[in-house]
């Protein structure tokens, strides 16, 4: 039953990606060629990848300010690794564990530490992107070998590579979070905390986890972006906590935790990646679209809510 | 207002309907209540009865059927309707607001003010002292709702639905956690309202005390109501019409037999409610433990569990000293524990009746961090059907369930759990008659398998027929020990009055 009412949630969604496609279709003939949609969807991975972390946090009842600092942090150690002519590998994997260390710092202080996640990830924020700022000395670092580069610019099949890495994400992160041990109390966690301690589960351990998870996916974005620009700067990823948020709400999880999934996210994430391109496409200023985008966020969870609150 | 005629009942529930996704909670049901009567309403759980209640308060919107106050047919689509009606209620799971004081909470949207929305404190809590203490209880009025236990929020529900000047009381089941003595405060409380002519429904599973309060009992069923007698009436009869069989109504005769100590409490103490607790549990033995409101008895439980951590003291496991940090820590050493509080203690109510049943044992139904599903669903399938759980399967979410059932929910999480030391806090909180005989009788074949039963229960025929021993509470202290032989009614209460024996 709760399948069907989830699945049902996530028709409205999926429903609502479709009208908007259409709506622009009819708009701006532009819209609906394959080149423009593969450009939507390769725009679309950073913040679907960023998203599919937040979503572990929320579901877990929690929120990550600090995604977008961690991808500035985690990009300009891999981007100096790389100058120091470090195997890609080495690089990558220096990258994704600092990703992982500093969510990881997220968890300790909101469990060990008790803080509430707001003011810990908003804190960390801050501290990451001073962090990126003092390492790099305010510059950014740029030119990486084509072989790193390809993480961005290959393709197979003309899909370009960082849908390839985007798919992936999701595949693993729904796996784990709807058919593991790990998963299931990520959502017992949200669902009612303190019952799920009291049932013997290392609650501050998974916990911190999920700080970790969210590191990870930032770092993975980090990754992706660096090498789309060739360049890794100390002031990437501002903002980018909102279109993860947005994305993961929109998609269908709640904010109080307990609820939600990975495929309401990607929907989420494609929902906004669509606009943000159609929205170029017609021309609208970046003023307007701010306004717009805050405007469907806001519509889609009131109409979310609306439709839960008819239920009872 | 036209004064009615008195032939018109108060409040006529005509050919009522209500349907879930999947189950049919009502079914033509119709009800009525005189001025002055309490009226009980009695039936299995998930018989219907909190939902054709909630419909009266305007919790919960109706697919068919009328409605008549005084004759007339009123509209009732939200609590506020109900309000202005005079219906008042005490919800089976509470709805205070765990931030606020309890006298916040009793006088919540009713707030004595000085004028210009600014709230005069002091009536405030002089108002809810007031009602308290006339309840027989000693609860502050300033202590926050979230800190007080289960049958502390029971009493403060209480004090807030009589503080309301209502016409018609709904109590849904409002002394499933308390103990004799608040009952009678209760029960006297409610014979003032009645004697002014205040209508109550009453719902409650503890069948000794209906003919104590009620004039009339209706039975529901499966959604329907299939009888109504005049009070008292034979418990059997009424049990017979519930469960539609004959159900034993006594405790079944123990097949245990009392083996080798396995838990060791030595001077637990974490005061200010808990000093210096000390007592012995023994295979195949349930030990009950008794105390009144504040007796320290869930505090005694908590400690054991590592829900909290204990000031001074050792719990030993066969001999064994452990180190309790976290209730992750004592379910390893196998104890389990039925939380008193199910709402906030027990269950994820977001999550399925599976995923429930399994959490404390997840991970022996994972593969290398997997979870097996179809090992997961059978689990569910047999305690639903052991504990004979009313769901429309195992994938519906707990928070559909009544609150009867969500209580076998977290009694099962446990009993699949097979500790080897449970510790249980009100098993029986919320469960029909019925089920309650088949409970004693899982709890008897778990001791009898050789586990040590700690058996917390404000319900005094419970732990008088359930338990080898008796522990007695007063003010977190243990007054006595008393072998069930020679416990009686009386024994036990005085000493949990705290008077030497
Ligand atoms: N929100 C809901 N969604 C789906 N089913 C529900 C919901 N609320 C109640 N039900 C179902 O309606 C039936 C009646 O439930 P109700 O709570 O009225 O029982 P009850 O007689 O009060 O039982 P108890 O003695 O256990 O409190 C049950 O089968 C229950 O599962
Ligand atoms: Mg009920």
């Amino acid at each position: 039953m709760r399948g069907a009412l989830a699945s049902g949630r996530r028709l409205g969604t999926l429903a609502g990606l479709f009208g908007l496609c259409v709506l622009l279709w009819a708009l701006t003939p532009h819209f609906l060629t394959v080149a423009n949609l593969l450009n939507v969807l390769e725009q679309t991975a950073i913040n679907a990848v960023i998203a599919a972390g937040m979503t572990f946090v929320i579901v877990s009842g929690g929120i990550d300010l600090s995604v977008g600092s961690l991808v500035a942090v985690a990009g300009v150690v891999l981007a100096a690794a790389l100058h120091r002519s470090m195997p890609i590998a080495v690089a990558l994997a220096a990258s994704l564990g600092v990703g992982v260390g500093f969510g990881l710092l997220n968890g300790v202080a909101i469990t060990w530490g008790r803080l509430p996640p707001f003011i810990a990830t908003l804190g960390m924020m801050s501290i990451a992107r001073g962090c990126a700022l003092l390492f790099t000395e305010g510059r950014p670092v740029s030119g990486f070998d084509p072989a790193f580069r390809s993480v961005a610019t290959a393709k197979l099949a003309a899909i370009p590579a960082p849908v390839f890495v985007t798919v992936g994400v999701y595949l693993l992160a729904h796996f784990v979070l709807s058919a593991t041990r790990f998963g299931r109390y990520v959502y017992s966690m949200g669902g009612n905390e303190e019952a799920t301690r009291l049932s013997g589960v290392n609650v501050r351990l998974h916990k911190t986890l999920v700080y970790g998870v969210s590191g990870l996916a930032s770092a993975v974005a980090a990754v992706l972006l660096t090498a789309r620009l060739n360049s890794a700067q100390p002031i990437a990823g501002i903002m980018y906590e909102l279109d993860a948020i947005a994305a993961t709400v929109i998609g269908g999880t709640s904010l109080m935790g307990g609820e939600g999934g990975l495929g309401g996210t990607i929907i989420g994430a494609l929902i906004m990646g669509v606009l943000r391109n159609g929205l170029n496409l017609l021309g609208v200023s970046s003023f307007v679209q701010q306004i717009v985008i805050g405007l469907v966020i806001v519509v889609a969870v009131l109409i979310d809510t609306m439709l839960k609150s008819r239920k009872t | 207002m036209a004064t009615p005629s008195p032939s018109v009942p108060l409040l006529q529930m005509q050919r009522i309907s209500k349907q879930f996704p999947g189950v049919r909670a009502l079914d033509d049901v119709s009800f009525d209540l005189e001025r002055g009567e309490v009226h009980v309403l009695l039936g299995e759980n998930g018989a219907g009865k909190s939902t054709l209640m909630k419909i009266l308060s305007g919790a919960c919107g109706r697919d068919a059927g009328e409605i008549l106050i005084d004759g007339r047919a009123v509209a009732l689509q939200s609590p506020r309707d109900a309000q202005a009606l005079g219906i008042s209620t005490i919800y089976q799971e509470f709805n205070l607001v765990p931030h606020l004081s309890a006298a916040a909470n009793i006088f919540l949207g009713r707030e004595p003010l000085h004028g210009a929305g600014v709230i005069n404190r002091r009536t405030l809590l002089a108002g809810a002292g007031a009602l308290l203490r006339g309840l027989g209880t000693r609860i502050d009025p300033a202590a926050r709702v979230g800190d007080l236990s289960v049958a502390e929020q029971q009493m403060v529900e209480v004090a807030k639905a009589l503080s309301i000047d209502a016409r018609i009381l709904i109590m849904d089941e409002p002394t499933s956690a308390l103990t004799e003595s608040e009952i009678d405060e209760l029960f006297a409380a409610i014979a003032r309202l009645t004697a002014r002519g205040v209508a109550v429904i009453y719902i409650s599973h503890r069948m000794e005390e209906l003919a104590r309060v009620g004039r009339r009992a209706t039975v529901m069923r499966d959604g329907r109501t299939v009888a109504t007698r005049a009070l008292p009436c034979p418990i059997p009869e009424l049990v017979r019409l519930m469960a539609n069989r004959d159900i034993a109504h006594h405790f079944p005769p123990p097949t245990r037999t009392r083996g080798v100590p396995i838990l060791q409490i030595e001077r637990l103490s974490r005061p200010p409610k808990l000093h210096d607790v000390s007592f012995t549990l023994h295979r195949g033995e349930i030990l009950g433990v008794a105390g009144l409101l504040g007796a320290g008895r869930t505090e005694l439980a908590r400690a054991i569990f590592g829900a909290d951590q204990p000031d001074g003291g050792c719990v030993r496991l066969e001999g064994r000293p452990l180190r309790l940090r976290a209730p992750s820590d004592a379910i390893r050493a196998g104890i389990g524990l039925v939380p008193e509080d199910r709402k906030r203690h027990g269950f994820v109510p977001g999550q399925s009746v599976a995923a429930n049943l399994a959490l404390p044992q997840l991970r022996r139904l994972c593969r290398g961090g997997v979870i097996d599903r179809a090992r997961e669903r059978s689990l569910a399938r047999r305690w639903i059907d052991e504990l004979r759980i009313k769901t429309a399967g195992p994938s519906a979410r707990v928070l559909t369930l009544s609150g009867g059932n969500q209580q076998k929910v977290v009694l099962g999480k446990w009993l699949a759990a097979g500790a080897d030391v449970l510790i249980v806090d009100e098993p029986t909180r919320g469960i029909d008659v019925a089920a309650k005989m088949e409970i004693y009788q899982l709890l008897d074949r778990l001791a009898g398998r050789g586990a040590g039963i700690l058996m917390i229960s404000s319900e005094l025929p419970e732990v008088l027929g359930m338990s080898d021993r008796i522990l007695v509470m007063h003010q977190g202290r243990l007054q006595a020990v008393l072998d069930a032989r020679e416990a009686t009614q009386e024994r036990v209460l005085h000493a949990a009055l705290g008077l030497a024996s």
